[in-house]
């Protein structure tokens, strides 16, 4: 496949994203495809509509900026960058390989468009907060992007940058919570609660919208309520499925570290178009 | 020491414009020019380690010179993975000061004996590791290391060596007594202790070489080699535990530098974490890193 042709949305860019990681993970072998495919849709109008990027100069000094603090999905963020042109669609084949730099957990080692590398969670929240900071304070206009899995929200370190950045009014930062309510092991519910989800995001001092993360409108004007709101910063709490687009991944744990193989791979594939 | 750095940082704020001071709400009293000089170039992350840690990482990726502020192990073995995953794996123009090196706060407990971040530091691929012994030292060596760039880890100590200014470099060491019988290697504050040690063993007409190792990482090698190659017998001295640090950073450069060692010891925190306070003089004496028990190491190596 060539790069996408952005006039065609992103509903088609959310597709070609959700075949990338199949086949990213099936032939190498690698988790977390449905993590991967929970986020599709959330990256996919990302990539295809509201960050400012600029694929010839990956390191553009304007560029909106992108972290996914869940590393573990880094197979849909080299298939998005592949998708925008940052680097040949043809490359995503080395994904999880000997040798390779696309590893499991998304790394800007040698992969243009990636600003940071991450694997452990807690970690990208914290950076971008720092990016926000930054860039607001030397005028710039551009906007931090992270995006976030609801499991990660373990994370103490978390807390300590949603507080910094409520009270440093990051208005331009933008979090997107990936809140597809299952974990590593079993859902959310049984691991380490984390309702009334929302609730919390407001009482530290953000601006929460609730949103499907399936739905590319609502979560195109979600954004825009972000970029919008200037006294604050943004949580998008998006409401997904776990392996979303292909049935027999939907809502289930075991897509989380399992590889689609054989006959699985066939039809997760078949079932994608 | 504390407050040269805080000079040396606020004079080159003048220079730089980019410079960020983060503080993990530590600093009382010690900031106040710096913040008032430079109000729009100061953070307080809060106590929040971690976030301060990757709050620095995110601005330095952004344009900024970023400097991490805290007491004791707060800036460092608590955000570790922020130090290495955030920090150092992108090398991040981050600068991680901690105030209170081995015992400086040792009236305060075991939570506050920094005896352990030499090793842990050193040990992370693209960390530079400082310890100035001197406060002019501290200023000097802050300059430098702003010059360079980069991950960095600077331990900022109560004590000092007392020894008089002069040149010093980066990454070289520094020889501060010359002598042919043995030789000590020290770092830190603690320099102090292994001269007044170098001192008393002289009036037995024992003659001691000490070398001034403020920087541990990267570590001048040749310079170690150089001090150790003539009499072959060789002490460390580190406020710090015996394992990782100065001590292991000096026997494997002279063991992979071919230098025929033929008597080495090291002393610093050997057995388990202290239990009990008591200000830095006491603790170094109570665990056998003063002067005395330096001199009496000396003696030991000598079979005197």
């Amino acid at each position: 496949m060539n790069a996408i042709d952005l006039t065609l949305g992103t509903d088609a860019l959310a597709l070609r994203l959700r075949r990338h990681v199949v086949r990213m993970c099936g032939s190498g072998g690698s988790s977390h495809v449905g993590s991967c495919l929970s986020m599709a849709d959330i990256i996919a109008v990302l990539y295809g509509k509201v960050l400012r990027l600029d694929p010839t100069d990956p390191r553009w000094p304007e560029r909106d900026r992108f972290i996914l603090s869940k590393g573990h999905a880094g197979a849909c963020i080299y298939a998005a960058l592949a998708e925008r042109g940052f680097f040949p669609v043809t490359d995503l084949e080395r994904h999880y390989r000997n040798g390779s730099n696309l590893s499991g957990h998304v790394s800007s080692k040698n992969v243009p468009g990636v600003e940071l590398s991450t694997g452990s969670l807690g970690h990208g929240l914290g950076v971008g907060a720092g990016m926000a900071m930054r860039l607001r304070a030397t005028g710039g206009k551009q906007r931090v992007y992270v995006v976030m899995s609801d499991g990660e929200c373990d994370e103490g370190s978390n807390w300590e940058a949603i507080l910094f950045a409520a009270h440093h009014r990051l208005s331009n930062l933008c979090v997107v919570v990936d809140y597809n309510k299952l974990q590593s092991l079993a859902p959310i519910s049984e691991t380490l609660g984390l309702e009334p989800f929302a609730d919390k995001w407001r009482a530290f001092g953000w601006n929460l919208i609730t949103v499907d993360g399936h739905d590319h409108a609502a979560l195109q004007r979600g954004f825009a309520n972000a970029a919008a709101t200037s006294d604050r910063p943004t949580c998008l709490l998006a409401d997904t499925v776990k392996g979303r687009g292909v049935t027999f991944m939907e809502n289930q744990v075991l897509w989380h570290y399992r590889a689609p193989e054989g006959e699985e791979y066939t039809a997760a594939l078949a079932e994608l178009g | 020491m504390r407050d040269s750095f805080v000079r040396a940082l606020t004079e080159l704020a003048a220079e730089d414009p980019d410079i960020v001071l983060i503080t993990g709400d530590l600093g009382f009293g010690a900031l106040n020019d710096f913040i008032a000089r430079y109000p729009r170039n100061f953070i307080n992350a809060g106590v929040a380690e971690q976030n301060m840690t990757a709050l620095a990482c995110g601005m330095a990726l952004t344009g900024a010179r970023a400097y991490t502020y805290s007491i004791g192990n707060f800036p460092t073995l608590r955000c570790l993975e922020q130090l290495r995953n955030d920090v150092c794996y992108h090398d991040a123009n981050v600068t991680v000061v901690a105030v209170g090196a081995g015992f400086s706060y040792g009236q305060l407990g075991m939570s506050h004996f920094a005896t352990e971040d030499l090793a842990i530091l050193r040990a992370l691929p693209g960390m530079r590791v400082v310890a100035p012994s001197d406060p002019w030292q501290a200023y000097e060596l802050t300059r430098q290391l702003h010059a360079q760039g980069g991950p960095a880890y600077l331990r900022i100590d109560k004590g000092s060596a007392g020894i008089a200014p002069g040149p010093v470099e980066l990454g070289k060491v520094r020889q501060v007594r010359d002598g042919d019988d043995l030789v000590i290697f020290a770092t830190g504050g603690i320099l102090s202790e292994v001269m007044a040690a170098a001192e008393a063993v002289a009036e037995r007409g024992i003659s001691v070489r000490v070398i001034d190792v403020h920087t541990l990482k990267p570590l001048d090698a040749d310079g170690i080699c150089a001090a150790a190659r003539d009499s072959g017998r060789v002490i460390t001295v580190e406020e710090h535990v015996v394992t990782g640090g100065l001590g292991g950073a000096v026997a494997e450069a002279c063991l992979e530098g071919g230098v025929a060692i033929t008597a080495f010891r090291r002393i610093g925190l050997d057995g388990g974490y202290p239990e009990i306070v008591g200000d830095q003089a006491y603790l170094r004496a109570h665990f056998g890193m003063d002067r005395e028990a330096i001199a009496a190491a000396i003696g030991k190596i000598l079979g005197l």
